[in-house]
């Protein structure tokens, strides 16, 4: 090692969420802290849907939302199954949301900026615009990063593995393999502009308020989720499809966006807008099973890079709030005792394992093998295409009789899971992978 | 919407090296699907028939991952640019 080359008690790789509270967590209670980022600034190379959550980061910073850059608060959440050219839709809007608010809609070239001088302001020391390129080794111990600066290693008591989806880092530990592709979704996004008002008209909201919609359907069969969300002059509009789907499919993924821009019913309310930014990132989709190792000797790993997002429920920013805080806790007790081995770093594991995360993710694991089985297509395509066709034929008034159009609207969705068993067995897979 | 024109919104810091490398011409030559035409979100990949060569536009990439993962021949060196280059959203 060479003498002169700076040294710190941790080091943290990657600026979003995960590790910007990582590295606040520590550098709070007086650890020597680096915080490296490779953007240009921290956020710069993010992307998120965007919602949310209070209770994550109220835990570590109270009252947050006083200073924090966002954008609407969500007081309607709306489910809708796209077909063709028409949508069912469930909603449900609530004062309750408001006061606290439950959730925001946010964008993260802003928030995370933010959150990481939250970081340095606790005394953090910021390295930005630097790429760590490798982990540094003493046997099996991790001891520090190399970075694409000159003369750029940097030593520390623990590294802890924020480097999100992409991570890297976290493969060159060797303690995992390469993600499959069904086990990530691209999600390609774009921020359209348009005048405050008018968004508030459209989607029935007050100032300072918002809503969110959830898209099912019309991704071309792909196992895939779009959303509408928001923001204060700004919509945010995306959807992400299964990796192993689109390299099956030979469609183009700003395609499967243009498909959904194009929905009526969506037309309505994205008319006018004007693209701001056109975005893609991967969502680790693959749930528990494919959740790493978490610590080891001198290395610590949080949130995208672990796997750690509740695709169910868009979860993804409080899972790595939430791991980035226990790493930074765990890396406080170690730097009291002095034990930055596996097993002094495992309480880490621990801690994972009693929280919110682990128990969340246990509940969905089953979801992966439903979202990359045979009955996707299925799922996202015949099936809400029936759902909006049996509808139709309800609530159309044709003379027919109601029992014959309740049996033909039935029969619409029995048809299209291919048959009675089929419907019981896509039922009973769904609710297996839900409750697992 | 064209790529082109979602592309143009943008806003990239372009490094006059490439961070993308494919590590075979041969063998994307025999590669039956050419698929990083079409699951690149910014159209970073193609075929060009007449050197009989994939193309890669790297100053357009996204950095999304896509291709380390989803190229079936693992024929796509990945990387990150160098720190401050690439993109760098406004939104994200
Ligand atoms: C389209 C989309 C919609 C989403 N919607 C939601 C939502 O509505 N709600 C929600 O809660 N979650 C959502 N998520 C998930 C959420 O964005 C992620 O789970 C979350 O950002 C993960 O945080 P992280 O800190 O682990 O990783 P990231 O936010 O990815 O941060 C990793 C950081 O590390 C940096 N980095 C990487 N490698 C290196 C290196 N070698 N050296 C230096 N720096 C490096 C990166 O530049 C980046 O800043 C969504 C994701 C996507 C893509
Ligand atoms: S990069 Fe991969 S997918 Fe593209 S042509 Fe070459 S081998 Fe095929
Ligand atoms: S990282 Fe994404 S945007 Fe960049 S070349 Fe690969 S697939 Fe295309």
């Amino acid at each position: 090692m060479r003498v002169s080359a700076p040294r710190f008690d941790a080091i943290v790789v990657g600026a979003g969420p995960a590790g910007s509270v990582a590295a606040y967590t520590m550098a709070s209670q007086g650890m020597r802290v680096a915080l490296i980022e490779r953007g240009e600034f921290p956020g710069a190379k993010n992307v998120f849907g965007g919602v949310l959550y209070r209770k994550p980061l109220e835990d570590i910073i109270p009252e947050f939302w006083k200073e924090a850059p966002l954008e609407r608060k969500v007081v309607e959440q709306r489910l809708w199954v796209l077909g063709k050219d028409s949508v069912v839709s469930l909603g449900y809007r609530s004062a309750r949301f408001k006061e606290p608010p439950n959730a925001w809609t946010g964008q993260r070239a802003k928030f995370d900026a933010w959150l990481a001088g939250k970081a340095e302001r606790a005394g953090a020391i910021p390295i930005y615009e630097t790429v760590a390129t490798s982990l540094i080794r003493d046997g099996e111990k991790v001891v520090g990063v190399r970075t694409d600066r000159d003369e750029g290693d940097l030593y520390a008591s623990v590294v802890i593995i924020a480097d999100g989806v992409n991570s890297l880092l976290a493969k060159s530990l060797g303690v995992h393999r390469e993600w499959n592709p069904d086990q990530v979704s691209l999600a390609v996004k774009e921020v359209l502009a348009l005048p405050k008002d008018i968004i508030q008209a459209r989607f029935g909201v007050e100032e300072g308020d918002g809503v969110t919609i959830e898209l099912v359907g019309e991704t071309c069969g792909m196992a895939g989720l779009g959303f509408l969300y928001t923001n204060q002059d700004t919509l945010s509009i995306g959807v992400g499809v299964m990796v192993s789907d689109l390299r099956k499919k030979k469609v183009k993924p700003y395609q499967v966006l243009d498909g959904i821009k194009q929905h009526p019913e969506i037309q309505r309310l994205i008319a006018g807008g004007e693209t701001k930014e056109y975005a893609a990132h991967l969502i680790p989709e693959g749930g528990f099973d494919a959740m790493p190792p978490l610590a080891g000797d001198g290395w610590m790993i949080c949130g995208d890079a672990a796997q750690m997002v509740n695709a169910a429920h868009r979860e993804g920013t409080d899972l790595a709030l939430l791991s980035g805080r226990l790493a930074g806790e765990t890396a406080v007790a170690c730097h009291a005792t002095g034990d930055w081995s596996a097993g002094g770093l495992g309480a880490y594991t621990r801690a994972v394992k009693e929280s919110i995360i682990h128990r969340d993710l246990k509940k969905y694991r089953g979801l992966h093998g439903l979202l990359s089985g045979p009955q996707v297509e299925l799922l996202f395509g015949a099936l809400p295409q029936a759902l909006n066709d049996a509808v139709y034929e309800m609530l159309s008034v044709d003379g027919e009789s109601k029992r014959d159009k309740q049996k033909r609207a039935a029969a619409l969705l029995r048809e299209a899971a291919g048959g009675t068993a089929g419907l019981i067995g896509i039922g009973w897979r769904g609710w297996r992978a839900m409750n697992g | 919407m064209s790529i082109e024109d979602r592309l143009y919104a943008v806003r990239y810091r372009v490094d006059d090296k490439s961070h993308l490398t494919i590590r075979d011409q041969a063998v994307c030559e025999t590669c039956p699907t050419k698929a990083c035409e079409w699951f690149c979100p910014a159209d970073v990949y193609a075929w060009d028939a007449g050197e009989r060569r994939i193309l890669v536009a790297y100053e357009n990439c996204l950095e999304c991952g896509t291709c380390r993962i989803a190229c079936a021949e693992h024929n796509i060196e990945w990387t990150y640019p160098t720190g401050g280059y690439g993109i760098a959203y406004k939104f994200g």
